[in-house]
């Protein structure tokens, strides 16, 4: 008997339909050709645009040292080749499980035999006044960082709420296109979701030594103006700004998956293999929570690393051939001249290890709990970020001692 | 421009031409090289972009940042020729560069 062409089984199947086209979608889409899978796989990317990369928005590109054409995480022709159906523009609007079926905002029926849904977030937005008003902006999409971009070559002054990943990125980019730049954080310390303090403390200073008025405990209360945003008010104080970024964090896009009665809780709860409630639907990347077996707690990360593996995983799931996704996360920032790798979580770290001189812009930060290696927080210090990954992986148990002293080298933490 | 040949692990060629500016990673992912992850989009924070530069081209290619130094020392089967990707450079003076990858990245 001859086996039936690829052509012949697509149309008896659907094959694998993909909503979200940032780099979870899109790793997912090429995972399952990489490992053969010869069903149809349908990519709806929601933005006007082909996948491309997102961490350059706030940095690199927004500084302008990275051009548009070397975000795209894969060449036009890419697509054709590895039989990929991709269709920009083209956003989900509801789900039908029972017929295997995904509505469109356009009122098409795309059908599924597995579905993985990786959807991301949005940029929240705050609900205080003034957040509507012209000259403020949020920064998660392409479009947005083009905005954000065209924005700021006519602005003088910035003003960023909230000092996490993003904020930070962008006042240091606005620092070198010459802008004035006020950073406004509600938590008494920048970066105090991730960060530890130490960290948090030290990267405060830096940006403040770039000029940037970095300001913690400061909620903003209002964005003061009339048709264009004229200031922010914090305290009992308005700051001057001609431009706003509300950098507030991500607002997981649950809305689909929990229409469609899966299980969600700020994201799309999902098992090791990546599967949520119904087993012929995936959630990957920044939409989803699952618990992170090294750690033995349920998480959201919004990172390259996870939207990576944990893509990979649900595609070797769809195969039939996964093992469980236990990944050691991993996350950098490029602020200014300096390189933050953070390998790990730390949370629940009962011991910190201090290893070279904050004063000399070089040194790494390890977490340790119950004696183990749980996390690193490495500044312009490579070895000792791609040492950790590894000791974490390993379950490593260093003595502290010998982590702190230079003059052991990382390598033989490994041995 | 210049035209740079990646040999995969297992032998196969792959001769392309890459424009002055980009970096010998981004000339195989936009030509579809298989076998250069480069995860992070060429930040030099992963190390899944390492490739063997040829001996007759190791000159050619620079020295080692020392970060990328450092991201190499912890990457697998690093030998002398051994470069992330991303940090290498292309202009003419690369005209016939040969690069091999490793078995696995990352």
């Amino acid at each position: 008997m001859a086996w039936p062409n690829i052509m012949e089984v697509s149309s008896l199947t659907h094959g694998t339909l993909i909503i979200g086209g940032g780099q979870a979608g899109l790793s997912a889409a090429a995972e399952l050709r990489k490992r053969k899978y010869d069903a149809p796989i349908t990519l709806l990317c929601g933005e006007d645009a082909l996948p491309y990369q997102r961490p350059p928005l706030s940095k690199a590109y927004l500084s302008g040292d990275t051009p548009l054409d070397r975000l795209w995480l894969k060449p036009e022709g890419f697509f054709e080749k590895a039989d990929i159906t991709v269709r920009t523009g083209v956003r989900a609007k509801a789900l039908d499980r029972s017929a295997g079926e995904v509505l469109t905002e356009a009122g098409e029926r795309l059908g599924y035999d597995d579905l993985i849904l990786a959807t991301g977030g949005e940029a929240r937005r705050l609900p205080i006044p003034g957040a509507e008003l012209e000259g403020v902006h949020v920064l998660r999409t392409l479009a947005e960082a083009d905005r954000l971009s065209e924005a700021l070559d006519k602005a003088e002054r910035l003003v960023i709420i909230g000092a996490g990943y993003i904020g930070l990125e962008v006042a240091a980019s606005a620092v070198k296109r010459g802008k004035q730049v006020t950073v406004l954080e509600a938590e008494d310390r920048p970066m105090a979701r991730t960060a530890s303090s130490l960290l948090s403390g030290w990267f405060g200073a830096i940006h403040r030594g770039y000029g940037v008025d970095l300001r913690v405990g400061a909620a903003a209360s209002r964005i003061e103006g009339d048709a264009q945003v004229t200031g922010v008010k914090t305290g009992d104080e308005v700051i001057e700004a001609d431009l706003v970024l509300i950098a507030a964090g991500l607002v997981p896009n649950v809305t689909l998956a929990e229409a469609a009665g899966l299980e969600v809780r700020d994201g799309i709860e999902v098992d090791g293999h990546a599967r949520t409630s119904d087993p012929h639907i995936y959630a990957v990347g920044d939409v989803a929570r699952f618990t992170l077996p090294r750690y033995g707690r349920s998480v959201r990360l919004e990172s390259v690393q996870n939207a990576i593996d944990q893509a990979k995983a649900a595609a070797q799931a769809i195969l039939g051939e996964s093992k469980p996704y236990d990944p050691v996360p991993w996350f950098w920032s490029d602020q200014y001249e300096l390189k933050l790798q953070i390998a790990g979580l730390i949370d629940g770290s009962d011991t910190l290890v201090r290893r070279g001189d904050p004063e000399e812009g070089k040194f790494a930060l390890f977490h340790l709990k119950d004696g183990a290696l749980i996390a690193c927080e490495a500044v312009n210090c490579p070895p000792e970020y791609m040492a950790a990954q590894r000791m974490i992986a390993a379950g490593a148990r260093p003595d502290p001692e010998k982590l702190r002293d230079q003059s052991v080298a990382m390598k033989d933490f490994l041995s | 421009m210049a035209k740079i040949t990646y040999i995969e692990h297992d032998g196969t060629e792959h001769v392309v031409d890459v424009e002055d500016g980009l970096t010998v990673m981004e000339g195989a992912v936009r030509n579809m090289v298989p076998g250069i992850d480069a995860d992070c989009g060429g930040a030099c924070a992963c190390a899944t972009c390492h490739v063997y530069v040829d001996e007759n081209w190791t000159g050619k290619t620079g020295e080692r940042s020392s970060m990328e130094e450092s991201m190499l020392d912890f990457a697998d089967d690093v030998r002398d020729n051994s470069r992330l990707s991303c940090q290498i450079k292309v202009s003419g003076a690369l005209d016939g560069l040969v690069v091999r990858m490793p078995e696995e990245q990352g």
